[in-house]
């Protein structure tokens, strides 16, 4: 690709980027939120036209009117947001793209459905051809994504951030598979993550503000020269060494059962109490009922049994409002879904729960200057990119989507705080401000409950880490006894003491 | 016993224009399009559909394949107006409720209208004859309930199960589940999304027409400016009914049907009962059919009434 730009209204996404991968070659592709990778790639697919510049392959200028002419280059993509129709099976989704079983009168699913199979047992990557994919946990719902660009018979792989959502587990098996993979294929890898990045790939592009500003070989930095390369200071992960605050029980849950979305008791007598001033760390591979334990706290599933003490009152089958009104404060693992509302402006969405206080509204009419200022100030101290205050927050990418949500939670001064994944899509230089921001906050005097899947997050920065298994507490240990060996072992469900 | 053999027999015909109309508007929706134009669609072909025997016979006797004719020419509209509803709002992306509602007014006037130029008054067609299928029309009771109606009858009917198939086991039903769903994830594998959504309103519009020309050809025969009556927004309603399945919707059609049968007959029994509720009925049947069924989050088409745009996020 040379000399690419692309204009959205408002933002110079992409400013004269070149890069070139060569045949098994591995080009790892990082930047802050919002650089424009993830349009330089759909560029690439022929999902967006570039307003300047060409793409070569082999040597030759192509041009690409959809992702079909890139499909027949050999190109494949897995994108940041998954591309399955939900109410579709695996072979269908595959089946979209796959034109040799379209024949005239008939669909030929079984010749897609063992393309499917052969491909899967090919790369060892396990997927059932006849599940839907909403059945499915977005690590699996990942390998069908992999499992359906190969089976187009890519040549030329483009992930990005293809381990944003998965468990530690799914990211190491990626990571091998991966490296499997790239004696057959050239792969373009996008990822915040910069230890996967020294992992997989052989050369590294950074891209700031839509430019190139770094170029080079993989093996000749460090993790750490490499995020100072990208946000262009040392980048610092904070550490929780403050001493205890000694804090009076803010949240207490005792003997809390909730039922998942499947029926099942996705909650099991769980008991945990967080203390004022205290982080307390909740490890556990996802969909062990971490989403239905911030749920449950925050008004969204009903409670079979038990009680969620909350300064001195239940909040178990309470509506979100009143939860909201008792000074709770929640950043939710979906943030397309719950967390915003993608066509309203930015400015709308960090007013979202507090509309009707005196601060943004008189007698219901909204306060246009009041919030304008408001969203101004979060826009700058948050450093999220955006043409403006009235942009739709839609629009974003993945990262600073994100920080909309955190600037809201944490500026709205809540009583505590539930972060659930709060720091996923982000960039190393945003993790560490909202690190910083999670430790301010907690020598405020709030407590905060972090659910994380990443164990370095949450041994930096929990006073106390719970481990989650199958909807119970597995046991809490205090900072100092917390270590990613233990930590692991408890989280795969195996309790020492017993 | 009769009565009831008399109620079934007469309930199937009836069906049919809420049938294929409302089998065209499940292929509409399928693709994200919601198309409340419906109506103005099938009174077009209710209008072209008879205007071509009544030109050639004035009224008259007329051979049966002229009838035909007048068919072909109202599906040929029926797809043009579906191709026109998709320049607005799949090209020029217009609200497609508010387009809909223009497109229905758009259809039943220009029909009324043209019908006033060429036709005049009120004027009957001698229409499309009855076909009874040799030996099963007459098996007692089953002959007359299926076997004893006209060739459209026979054609809706088996053209559901021809709907599913084409739905669920061709490429291009699949690329119309695709994009009505998730239009995004369609466009990222290559498929035309626009293109997609316009052939499927050729093909909603086709059949609606066709529905409008069985009205006024083999139903009613002859042609109103009243003769649709509101038939189009049900074939809208019965498409959630059914919840975008062919078989679901043939249920809602002969249950709606069944319904309005009934109700004229019970009127016609001469039964003291104020009549306005017995026309109240099926339409009262139909809302709580509905508020009771409508929650089935899977199987709707997610993206319906939105507009896609390629380089617009979310
Ligand atoms: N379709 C669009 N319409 C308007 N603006 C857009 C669109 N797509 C991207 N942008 C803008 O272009 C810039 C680059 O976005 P892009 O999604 O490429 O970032 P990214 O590097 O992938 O970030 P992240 O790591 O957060 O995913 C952002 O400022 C974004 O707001
Ligand atoms: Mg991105």
């Amino acid at each position: 690709m040379e000399h690419i730009t692309k204009r959205f209204p408002g933002v110079l996404a992409c400013d004269d980027i070149s890069i070139h991968v060569g045949e098994g070659e591995v080009l790892a592709l990082v930047g802050e939120n919002g650089a424009g990778k993830t349009t330089l790639m759909n560029i690439l697919m022929g999902l967006y036209q570039q307003d300047e510049g060409r793409i070569l392959i082999n040597g030759e200028e192509v041009r690409f009117r959809g992702p079909e002419d890139a499909f027949a280059a050999g190109l494949g993509m897995v994108h940041q947001q998954y591309m399955l129709v939900p109410n579709m099976t695996v072979t269908e989704n595959v089946a979209l793209g796959y034109q040799q079983a379209w024949k005239p009168l008939k669909l030929d699913l079984k010749m897609v459905r063992d393309r499917v199979i052969e491909i899967s047992e090919h790369y060892g990557l396990q997927v059932n051809p006849d599940a839907y994919i909403w059945q499915l946990s977005v690590g699996e719902q990942q390998r069908v994504e992999l499992v359906k660009t190969l089976c187009l018979g890519a040549r030329f792989l483009i992930l990005d951030e293809p381990t944003s959502a998965l468990t530690p587990q799914e990211t190491d098996e990626l990571i091998l598979l991966l490296k499997r993979m790239k004696d057959e294929l050239s792969i373009i890898f996008i990822s915040h993550k910069l230890n996967e990045v020294k992992a997989l790939s052989n050369k590294v592009t950074i891209l700031r503000h839509g430019k190139v500003v770094f170029n080079g070989e993989t093996d000749d930095y460090s993790p750490q020269e490499i995020a100072a390369l990208m946000t262009g200071h040392e980048v610092q992960l904070p550490e929780n060494k403050e001493p205890d605050m000694h804090g009076a029980p803010a949240l207490v849950l005792k003997d809390v059962c909730v039922r998942s979305d499947r029926g099942f008791l996705a909650l099991d007598g769980l008991d945990l109490t967080v203390h004022e001033g205290e982080i307390v760390g909740l490890a556990g591979v996802s969909g062990n009922g971490q989403r239905e334990l911030a749920e449950a706290i925050n008004g969204l599933r009903s409670v079979e049994r038990g009680t969620i003490t909350f300064f001195g009152v239940n909040l178990a089958n309470k509506n979100p409002y009143y939860v909201i009104d008792h000074g709770m404060g929640y950043i939710p693992e979906e943030r397309n879904v719950e967390g915003i509302v993608p066509p309203f402006a930015i400015r709308e969405n960090f007013i979202l729960k507090d509309s009707d206080r005196e601060r943004f509204s008189h007698l219901s009419f909204l306060k246009k200057k009041s919030i304008e200022e408001n969203a101004k100030r979060l826009r700058d101290d948050f450093d999220i990119r955006c043409p403006g205050t009235s942009t739709s927050a839609g629009s974003l990418s993945g990262g600073n989507i994100q920080k909309v949500i955190l600037a809201r939670e944490i500026t709205r001064a809540p009583k505590f705080l539930i972060a659930v994944y709060p720091t996923r899509g982000l960039d190393m230089g945003a993790i560490e401000f909202i690190h910083r921001e999670l430790l301010k906050k907690r020598r405020e005097g709030i407590g905060i409950l972090l659910v994380s899947e990443e164990l370095d997050e949450i041994i930096n920065l929990s006073d106390r880490i719970a481990v989650i298994y199958k909807g119970k507490i597995q046991k809490v240990l205090p900072h100092a006894e917390a270590n990613r060996r233990n930590l692991g072992i408890l989280m795969a469900g195996v309790n020492e003491d017993e | 016993m009769d009565f009831v053999v008399n109620l079934l027999a007469m309930c199937v015909p009836f069906s049919v224009a809420l049938l294929l109309a409302s089998i065209g508007e499940m292929f509409n929706q399928r693709a994200g399009v919601f198309n409340l134009g419906c109506e103005g669609v099938m009174a077009m072909g209710a209008f072209i559909g008879m205007l071509v025997p009544f030109m050639i016979g004035k009224g008259g006797e007329v051979a049966n394949y002229w009838n035909y004719l007048g068919i072909l020419a109202a599906v040929m509209v029926g797809a043009l107006l579906g191709l026109f509803f998709g320049l607005i709002v799949v090209t020029f992306r217009a609200p497609q409720g508010i387009a809909g509602i223009g497109l229905q007014m758009f259809g039943v006037g220009t029909a009324g209208t043209l019908f006033r130029h060429f036709v005049g008054g009120t004027q009957s067609v001698v229409g499309i004859p009855n076909s009874p299928v040799p030996l099963l029309s007459k098996i007692p009771v089953v002959g007359d309930i299926f076997f004893n109606h006209n060739l459209l009858v026979y054609f809706a009917f088996l053209f559901v199960p021809v709907a599913w198939y084409i739905l669920f086991k061709t490429s291009w039903g699949l690329k119309v589940r695709a994009v009505g769903t998730y239009p995004r994830a369609a466009d990222s594998m290559g498929i035309n999304v626009n293109k997609t959504r316009y052939q499927a309103l050729m093909l909603g519009g086709a059949l609606a027409a066709l529905s409008g020309a069985y009205l006024s050809l083999a139903q009613a025969k002859m042609f109103s400016q009243s003769l649709i009556a509101g038939r189009g927004f049900i074939a809208v309603a019965l498409v959630y009914f059914g919840h975008w399945h062919p078989v679901q919707i043939m249920g809602g059609a002969l249950l709606f049907s069944l319904a309005q049968t009934f109700q004229a007959a019970i009127q016609g029994l001469g039964i003291n009962f104020p009549y306005e509720f017995a026309v109240m009925l099926p339409y009262v049947l139909v809302i709580v059919v509905l508020s009771f069924t409508s929650r089935n989050q899977t199987t709707s088409p997610s993206a319906l009434g939105k507009p896609f745009n390629r380089e617009i996020r979310t």
